[in-house]
């Protein structure tokens, strides 16, 4: 039961993550009026780079090569971690909430690695700064998952996945998530995908001296990342039931709908904070994160009160 | 002195301790033949033997003894011969410096431990530890309390809770490598036995706010810990600071039992007890080989500062094998030990959250969004340390020539980076035997207290879906990385082009260009600069009014708590001595009256109590 269950999780994240980037350029690039690439730009790129010989940098060590693969390891395993279609989760006897954070945070750290590694002074400003940001977002998650939790009565991912009401603090909580997601995959305020502009890069600066199949692999670790955080906030908001409750045809293909819809909401949000505001300074970011701690807090607060 | 007997302890908690302390000392006195030699005369080889065998010896009499007065006298023998090991390099200024910061604050800990173990004499009327926990039972709630902070500052002291953290970042560095291992993986625990053993199980914990105190400092511990653990270059430096913010989670794991036990959740406070010693059993390993694989560095090139290090991946790639693992399981990340510690004091502090009364829950919650500050703080510290230190170009030319460390020193580090992965797979059958340990501690039957569910499972508390398996997740963190590894055979090897890092069309890149740990610390000294209260220094050096010859740049930050604390406190002992110079005439007569005095007023003051 559960490694089918696993197969089939990881073929559908594997597969389906480019597309929610792709679809986030193409709304971006809706609302500002341009005509854009169209939303299998992803898997283009991803192809091209896949078919491309590498540069390595000659003063890289193993932790250059290896990087990319522990990365690509453990989103893949924080994606085994999260029950994504019935409500139990493939590894769900390995880890609740809180490891899910700590797995994702094995991959950055080698990233981060990798990029002092290459010895340039912008992947390492890269490191440096991707560095600062995540410990910066790190206290908002913890509280969102005590938030959760307390509502839930349990850690556990699982606890919290499938149909439940949404009290205010999950609201608030979602709320936090949300800005701390956009901190974690790179978007603007924080962070900008798009820029190669070096003093305005973070993740971009830090993955610099990647090309070819390595860079590719983190670049669809990334797209696998941001699809977990939007599925969990999508489940956190947006609750819905295990997909054996739906008996007949039609039954499932409205749970279906329901389920891509939820997460295209989270994914036009996105869109939408990214065309409607300008990224902030590095210094700022610290303000925007602090902001979300503080809903956090609220979050907390509403859950003790049972609100 | 009534019933004085030499009697020892050997608990299940003495042993844990004797387990930590052994589990340290034993690679480290392996590591030290290769380290010691060629860096000392012969005699002074054979004299730190000496030295060290003392040391582990009184450290071992401490975690067993079974009469406040041979803790005592072992304490002391412990604080004594690490202070000789602290000022063991002669030679260096510095070390006699530390050094003696180490012994004032040392003692000053043991004042009040003297003053909180006479207190305890006078109800128990025997230094034993039955007897003492006999009378402890009865004693009024307020001597209780006095008692408590007493100890708290003698052992938080040892235990380097800020503010009374001073001496670890100068002392802990300065010794020999090996020594710094001790101390800072094992010395430092024998405070936190002392809690232990005195706090929870002599005292008995009777008020909510002495866990809360804890876990209030514990939390300050930590934060600041880091926080400047990330601002320093000098790697045993940081590794040191990194042990205060250590001692700061495990005291979260203390502190949280000892809340948890005046609230009377027995279930929960042993958890937290376990997650506590977990934490600090791990900490005693990692910090030990980070320490060690640190001073194969410096060892190897002949300086501290990350900022002249680099590139050492590539010559002594064996040391840097044991301190990345090291500052993977330091950083809290799976699937190593740290991460099973950290893991288990989140766990504490929720269920903590949510089974405390109201009042107290957001308490826990912020405490706990500390801890993940913390640990994400720490890996970012931990980034650079590895970072800057081992990989990329070698920033100066004894770097470049570094050579692999003996076969000793080796064989020291590889111990301890086996024993990291064995408490990080083995966590469950761990947690089976602290559970026993917190039992003694606190008194409580454990004997149905479970927090694993097979031999591979952790699970905190009974039917409510929280798991963490750590080979579950090594496994699958394997399978896919092995799975990675046939993409690299298939696609990768051999095909890629090596060629110079992508300089923005300059010329020539070399290690001047590479990111620095000043650099890469500055986004968080700027973010925490309320409290580091960064300042620059600049002088520039002209050759005439229109010419500048040499431009020095320097960026440091404030020690507050020196600064604030120390140096004021420091100053009125001085003023005071010196108005206390008047009396002393110097004649001869005026001492003999001097004497009378003092005595007449011991007695009128013996007969008050």
């Amino acid at each position: 039961m559960k490694i089918p269950l696993a197969i089939i999780q990881l073929i559908f994240i594997i597969l389906f993550s480019p597309f929610l980037s792709g679809l986030i350029t193409k709304i971006k690039n809706t609302l500002r009026m341009r005509k854009g690439q169209g939303v299998f730009q992803p898997y283009l790129n991803l192809r091209k780079l896949f078919l491309k010989r590498e540069v390595i940098s000659e003063t890289a060590s193993w932790v250059f090569g290896v990087a990319p693969f522990v990365v690509m390891a453990s989103v893949l395993t924080a994606a085994l971690l999260i029950p994504m279609f019935i409500g139990q989760s493939p590894l769900g006897g390995a880890g609740d909430f809180f490891v899910l954070i700590f797995v994702l945070a094995l991959g950055r750290f080698f990233l981060a690695l990798a990029a002092l590694d290459a010895g340039s002074s912008f992947t390492g400003m890269g490191s440096s700064r991707e560095m600062f940001i995540s410990s910066l977002a790190e206290p908002a998650v913890c509280l969102v998952i005590f938030s959760v939790s307390l509502q839930f009565g349990s850690t556990g991912i699982a606890a919290s996945f499938g149909m439940h009401p949404v009290p205010v603090s999950l609201l608030v909580a979602g709320i936090a998530l949300f800005m701390v997601i956009i901190a974690e995959t790179s978007r603007i305020p924080v962070d900008n995908q798009e820029t190669h502009l070096e003093l305005t890069m973070v993740h971009e600066a830090m993955i610099l001296e990647y090309s070819g199949k390595r860079l590719a692999l983190i670049e669809w670790a990334a797209y696998i990342k941001q699809m977990l955080w939007f599925f969990v906030i999508a489940q956190l908001i947006f609750p819905i039931a295990s997909f054996s409750c739906c008996n007949n045809f039609s039954g499932l293909i409205s749970w279906g709908m329901w389920y891509l819809a939820r997460i295209m909401i989270i994914v036009i949000a996105v869109a939408i904070v990214e065309v409607s505001l300008a990224k902030m300074r590095l210094f700022r970011v610290a303000d925007f994160l602090g902001f979300g701690f503080v809903l956090a807090v609220i979050s907390v607060i509403c859950a003790i009160l049972r609100i | 002195m009534g019933n004085f007997s030499l009697n020892l302890l050997f608990d299940p908690l003495s042993l844990f301790f004797l387990f930590v302390i052994f589990i340290v000392s034993l690679p480290s006195a392996i590591y030290s033949f290769g380290y010691l030699k060629g860096e000392y005369s012969v005699g002074k080889i054979k004299l730190s033997w000496f030295l060290l065998a003392i040391f582990v010896l009184s450290m071992s009499l401490v975690v067993t003894a079974g009469n406040a007065l041979i803790f005592l006298l072992a304490w002391e023998i412990m604080s004594l011969v690490s202070y000789f090991l602290v000022v063991f390099d002669t030679k260096h200024e510095k070390s006699v410096q530390a050094g003696t910061i180490y012994i004032v604050m040392t003692h000053i800990g043991t004042a009040f431990l003297i003053a909180a173990f006479l207190i305890l004499y006078k109800h128990a009327h025997s230094f034993d530890f039955t007897a003492i926990k006999n009378a402890c039972q009865v004693m009024p709630s307020s001597i209780k309390h006095l008692v408590f902070l007493f100890l708290l500052i003698g052992f938080g002291t040892k235990a380097g809770i800020v503010p009374m953290h001073i001496w670890l970042p100068y002392a802990h560095p300065q010794a020999p490598s090996h020594i710094s291992s001790i101390m800072s993986g094992v010395m430092i625990k024998t405070a936190v036995y002392g809690i232990i053993r005195f706090v929870i199980f002599l005292l008995g914990v009777n008020s909510l706010w002495w866990g809360g105190l804890v876990l209030v400092l514990a939390v300050i511990t930590c934060l600041v810990g880091i926080v400047y653990a990330l601002m320093e270059s000098d790697i045993k430096k940081m590794l040191a600071y990194s042990s205060v913010e250590n001692m700061g989670v495990i005291l979260l794991g203390i502190g949280a039992a000892m809340f948890f036990l005046s609230l009377n959740l027995q279930y929960l406070a042993v958890f937290s007890l376990v997650a506590g010693l977990y934490h600090l059993v791990n900490h005693a390993i990692f910090k030990g080989l980070l320490f060690l694989s640190g001073g194969s560095v410096y060892k190897a090139t002949g300086t501290r500062d990350m900022e002249k290090l680099g590139g050492l991946i590539k010559v002594m790639p064996q040391t840097a094998f044991c301190f990345l693992l090291g500052a993977i399981a330091i950083s809290a990340l799976p699937p190593l030990n740290g991460f099973v510690s950290e893991w288990l004091t989140l766990q504490a502090l929720f269920w903590g959250a949510f089974y405390v009364p109201v009042s107290a829950k957001l308490f826990l919650t912020v405490c706990a969004g500390m801890l993940a500050l913390t640990s994400a703080l720490a890996a970012a510290c931990f980034v650079k340390a590895f970072g800057i230190t081992f990989l990329a170009l070698p920033r100066s030319q004894s770097a470049k020539n570094a050579k692999e460390a003996p076969v000793s020193m080796r064989i020291g580090m590889f111990f301890l980076s086996l024993m990291i992965i064995c408490f990080g797979l083995g966590a469950s059958f761990v947690i089976k035997l602290l559970t026993r340990v917190a039992g003694t501690a606190t008194g409580i039957n454990v004997s149905n207290m479970k927090f694993s569910l097979n031999n591979f499972t952790i699970m905190p508390q009974a039917g409510q879906g929280v798991y963490l398996s750590v080979p579950l997740l090594a496994c699958a963190l394997v399978v896919f990385l092995f799975i990675g590894w046939i993409f690299y055979i298939k696609f990768l090897r051999n095909k890629s082009r090596t060629y110079t890092t992508w300089d923005c069309g300059y010329y020539k890149l070399d290690a001047r260009n590479e990111y620095t740990a000043t650099a890469f610390s500055k986004p968080f000294r700027i973010a925490f600069s309320f409290f580091l209260l960064p300042y620059r220094k600049t002088e520039k050096i002209r050759e005439s009014f229109y010419h500048v010859k040499s431009f020095v740049y320097e960026t440091h930050t404030t020690m507050v708590f020196k600064k604030y604390i120390y140096k004021p406190l420091l100053g009125s002992v001085f003023k005071t001595a010196k108005i206390m110079r008047n009396i002393q005439a110097g004649s001869i007569h005026l001492y003999l009256g001097y004497i009378f005095v003092t005595v007449f007023l011991l007695i009128l003051f013996m007969n008050k109590f």
